[in-house]
């Protein structure tokens, strides 16, 4: 049995999408075979543009959606196995929309509290004291806990998020998109909170992101993910000095960094973008690859291991 | 060194404060508010407030004017009925019916309409299906033909009134309900209440009610007046309250024989519910201008 | 001065509940033909409003003023509102963020790009409907003439942010105002967003504002850089010059809060900028950044804060003087 902490086998999301009023419906795959591992420890990101998959993933991993088939393991046990209250306590997550996170109608302490009033661990004194304890590992005056969540900045409002889902103490959290709808200077006051966090309780991290940038400094692997497969994996910084797969370079070198001497990059991609509905045959990136050829557009490559680094391209760097 | 801001310190109230400072400006609020709360008022005290008793009929003093006619006189202020019963005792009784009967109704059709619209919003799929297959056959019964029919059963009375609009007049709430549960159910603090283990019902109850409660009074404040008329519309026909109950509308039905030689006899109480009617209209409107979602 | 737009002294006040907020205090706006303007900030700081302002597109409650506004050869100081419509509409193209909600789901593209030139050009609609197909191609878009009939809800938000990019260049306005132009884009297509802009402003010899809270795009593509922070122009210069020897505190915190692949160190604490922005209501006294800046002094917190200049077209808005800034800014990247 694996030894790692959470534990996905070719997991993947099928929907049944209405393709119009007499059109019936049709399948879209959001996630396609996805088998990933996270150690204790690790913090690894999942990176990819809009539709996918990650944030399937990210839900199916949480409870909120039940994969098509495929199997999710935590610290060797199945998922389906878990019951509500036990998977809450040990996987908690982390949204990206600091607005609608936090449930307007509620006080702080109410929102901060909820976890904790769920399980019924203790007293209202109890309770209490975990909340002020909580507030202050995330960096919030103790008086806040009166506050309603409109009263709240941006960045205040995804402490409180954080401090929600570690008033249990959870083994893993799953951060999706937690920074991409703050501003830059909160952004790195976020960034720098889960660094400490994961140091100071013993976190394990999966954080999904589109954010190149965030990623290369906080996680310790990387899965690129495309329409819906991981196209490459390997460890952040094995990832960012040698990447293999043609999508990544395109990705890498799309990242746009203060630096006004590099000018704009060349990605070298056409402007087709694909219907996940649709999706193209064999690699399903290939209509957009400069590297492209008719084995290509036939089959789907395998994924292939080489030295821990993981790719799926018929021609790898 | 002491941190300063460079503008005075802002500091913003909390979603109950908001609420109460627009309350104290919005003109339609506060005038619907005051009505009604007279009428209630008038209502509830009836029984202290009411000079004569409104069933007692005094056939000498019958059809008397009210106190701005010559014949009126300040021991019937709003004049007699054509059984010399005191008009503003009746209204004043009256009062207590409408309210009654429209706060009983919206209580009954809320629970009903609330029930589904939830159900249907937050489930979605199969659930949704069937609710909303009930809404429609719900929606293709005329009210008034099926009240008819009822009463033409089981003969009317206050009882009866109430149940049926009860259990006829819940499709806004519940089409309300819906649409509101909807918008709610994929935000994220329904997700992280999922995840922090809650049951689907405290969900319902804990996360989402309060967020929908705004548009729940909007409605119930509709749904009252609703009521209120299809009552007044029923007894009128004779169909809803029976004599000699004072309702409005009933008053209305009894005084349209009299109409063109003693008016005030059927204006009285049209008037009556036309204050009633308007006055929760505007403090429904205004609840909801209130409760509005405010921008970030 | 080959000045295309040029604004002086911009205010912008919307009265809100708690008091009047003064969103905008006191900008200047400058754009050459041929260059782009970046204003850069994050949210709050009312590089929006500011444009949407000089635009005549600010939400009813919102009042504004200026010193002075200089379009095209035009005086605009007493513009009226339909003056500033037609302006608007014909000689500067807007472009915002949400390419669906600047669309119309009802009518195809063709029609749409059509009218963009019809309702300010006496041009019959086989002309308009051929420049449409001209611009499509311009922008990058294949099979453009069967392009025409399809509806927006058909494209990719990349396809329909170039559309939106061509019905702005039906009018061949000198001025483009893209607001975020690619934020909701994936960053495969930012790229080639940004360089279809650039390449349009290069060919047909346009201004351009962008207006962005994203540092990347702005080094990237911009030639002068406004910092806007809480309302005001806290530094503004060449962009080559700006990112290499940022001077203000709050560009230079900026700068050290971004992590860079290669250059930071993973994993190790990012620089940050402590506190909060102030909500600019009331009289504002002292410096704007003075409750987040490290390097605050006594008289940051009292004394009104002017324009440093270096040279022509690199000002900044501090009480430190420039050797200090530099001093600072090399401290910061020593760590």
């Amino acid at each position: 049995m694996t030894t790692a902490l959470l534990h996905t086998e070719d997991l993947t999301k099928v929907y049944q999408i209405s393709a119009g009023i007499f059109k019936g419906k049709k399948s879209l795959t959001a996630a396609n075979g996805i088998s990933l591992d996270i150690n204790l420890g690790e913090v690894v990101g999942l990176v990819g543009e809009s539709g996918c998959g990650k944030s399937t993933i990210a839900k199916i991993i949480m409870g909120l959606e039940k994969a098509t088939s495929g199997n999710v393991f935590f610290a060797g046990a199945p998922i389906e196995n878990m019951d509500r209250e036990e998977m809450s306590r040990r996987i908690q997550p982390i949204f990206q929309d600091p607005y609608s996170s936090l449930n307007p109608r509620k006080s702080i302490e109410a929102i901060v509290s909820l976890p904790y009033r769920v399980h019924k661990v203790g007293n209202k004194a109890q309770m209490e004291a975990r909340v002020e304890e909580i507030l202050e590992i995330v960096g919030l005056p103790s008086r806040m806990r009166y506050s309603y969540p409109n009263q709240l900045s941006g960045g205040q409002r995804q402490r409180v998020a954080i401090a929600r889902a570690l008033m249990m103490s959870p083994e893993l959290v799953i951060c999706d998109e937690p920074t991409s709808a703050l501003d830059v200077s909160v952004q790195s006051q976020i960034l720098n909170l889960l660094l400490d966090l994961r140091d100071k309780q013993g976190l394990t991290y999966m954080i999904i992101t589109h954010n190149l940038c965030v990623v290369e400094h906080i996680a310790t692997r990387v899965a690129v993910m495309y329409l819906g497969r991981i196209v490459e994996e390997a460890e952040t910084k094995t990832l960012f000095a040698n990447p293999r797969h043609p999508y990544t370079n395109a990705l890498l070198a799309s990242v746009l960094t203060p630096e006004p001497q590099l000018g704009l990059p060349e990605t070298h991609l056409g402007i087709a973008y694909p219907n996940p509905i649709d999706p193209p045959s064999g690699c399903t990136f290939h209509p957009r690859c400069p590297k492209a050829t008719k084995a290509c557009k036939q089959t789907r490559p395998e994924a292939m291991v080489e030295a821990d680094h993981l790719v799926a391209c018929h021609h790898p760097e | 060194m002491e941190a300063t801001s460079p503008f005075k310190e802002v500091t913003f109230p909390t979603p109950m404060q908001m609420v109460y400072r627009q309350a104290k400006r919005h003109t339609g609020f506060l005038i619907g508010g005051t009505v009604l709360l007279l009428i209630v008022i008038m209502a509830l005290a009836a029984p202290i407030l009411t000079p004569h008793d409104p069933y007692e009929q005094d056939l000498d003093a019958r059809l008397a004017g009210p106190i701005w006619h010559e014949e009126g006189t300040w021991n019937h202020i709003l004049g007699t009925d054509n059984l010399g019963r005191d008009y503003l005792s009746r209204l004043m009784y009256g009062a207590r019916i409408s309210l009654l009967i429209g706060v009983m109704a919206m209580l009954i059709s809320g629970v009903i309409g609330t029930i589904l619209g939830v159900s249907a919003g937050y489930f979605g799929g199969r659930v949704d299906m069937v609710v909303s297959a009930i809404i429609t056959t719900r929606l293709a019964l005329p009210i008034m033909l099926v009240a008819l029919a009822v009463v033409a059963l089981v003969g009317g009375s206050l009882p009866i009134v109430v149940l049926v609009l009860g259990l006829m007049i819940w499709n806004r709430f519940a089409l309300v309900m819906r649409a509101s549960t909807q918008q709610l159910r994929s935000m994220d603090y329904v997700n992280a209440a999922k995840t922090s283990g809650c049951s689907t019902l405290r969900i319902i109850i804990s996360e989402i009610m309060p967020n929908i409660m705004n548009n729940l009074i909007v409605v119930a404040t509709l749904e009252i007046t609703r009521a209120i008329l299809i009552e007044a519309g029923l007894s009128f026909l004779g169909m809803g309250v029976q004599p000699p109950l004072p309702s409005w509308g009933l008053m209305v039905a009894e005084a349209k024989e009299f109409m063109l030689f003693s008016p005030w006899m059927i204006m009285i109480p049209g008037s009556a519910i036309f204050a009633l009617v308007l006055s929760i209209n505007l403090l429904g409107d205004g609840i909801r201008d209130i409760t509005a979602p405010e921008g970030r | 001065m080959n000045a295309l737009l040029e604004v002086k002294g911009l205010h912008v006040d919307i009265p809100l509940e708690a008091g009047v907020l003064h969103a905008v205090r006191g900008v200047d706006i400058a754009v050459e033909r041929g260059k782009t303007l970046a204003l850069v900030g994050e949210s709050g700081c009312g590089k929006s409003l500011s444009v949407l302002s000089v635009m005549n597109l600010l939400p009813q409650k919102a009042k504004w003023r200026v010193d002075r506004i200089f379009f095209d050869g035009l005086n605009l100081d007493h513009a009226s509102a339909s003056q500033m419509a037609d302006i608007r509409g014909s000689k500067i193209a807007m472009i915002f963020q949400e390419p669906m909600t600047s669309l119309n789901p009802c009518y195809t593209i063709g029609n749409q790009l059509e009218e963009a030139l019809l309702t300010h050009k006496n041009v019959s609609r086989q002309e308009a409907q051929d420049r449409a197909v001209f611009l499509l191609e311009k922008v990058g878009i294949t099979a453009a003439a069967s392009r025409l009939r399809q509806y927006p809800h058909q494209l990719s938000g990349g396809l329909r942010q170039r559309v939106m990019i061509a019905m702005g260049l039906m009018c061949d306005p000198p001025l483009i105002i893209a607001d975020e132009p690619t934020t909701a884009l994936d960053v495969t297509i930012q790229a080639q967003i940004l360089a279809l802009l650039a390449s349009i402003q290069k060919e047909f010899d346009m201004g351009m504002i962008l207006i962005t809270h994203d540092l990347g795009v702005v080094a990237r593509i911009a030639d002068k850089v406004n910092i806007m922070y809480c309302g005001q122009v806290v530094e503004s210069g060449e962009a080559s010059d700006l990112f290499e020897n940022p001077l203000h505190p709050y560009t230079q915190g900026l700068l050290r809060c971004i992590p860079i692949p290669g250059k930071t160190n993973p994993g190790a604490h990012l620089g940050s900028i402590p506190g909060m922005v102030p909500t600019p209501i009331g009289q504002q006294i002292g410096c704007v950044f003075q409750n987040r800046c490290q390097y605050v002094m006594n008289q940051c917190q009292s004394t009104r804060v002017g324009v440093t200049q270096i040279s022509a077209g690199r000002e900044y808005r501090c009480l430190l003087d420039p050797e200090t800034c530099r001093k600072n800014m090399n401290k910061g990247k020593r760590k």
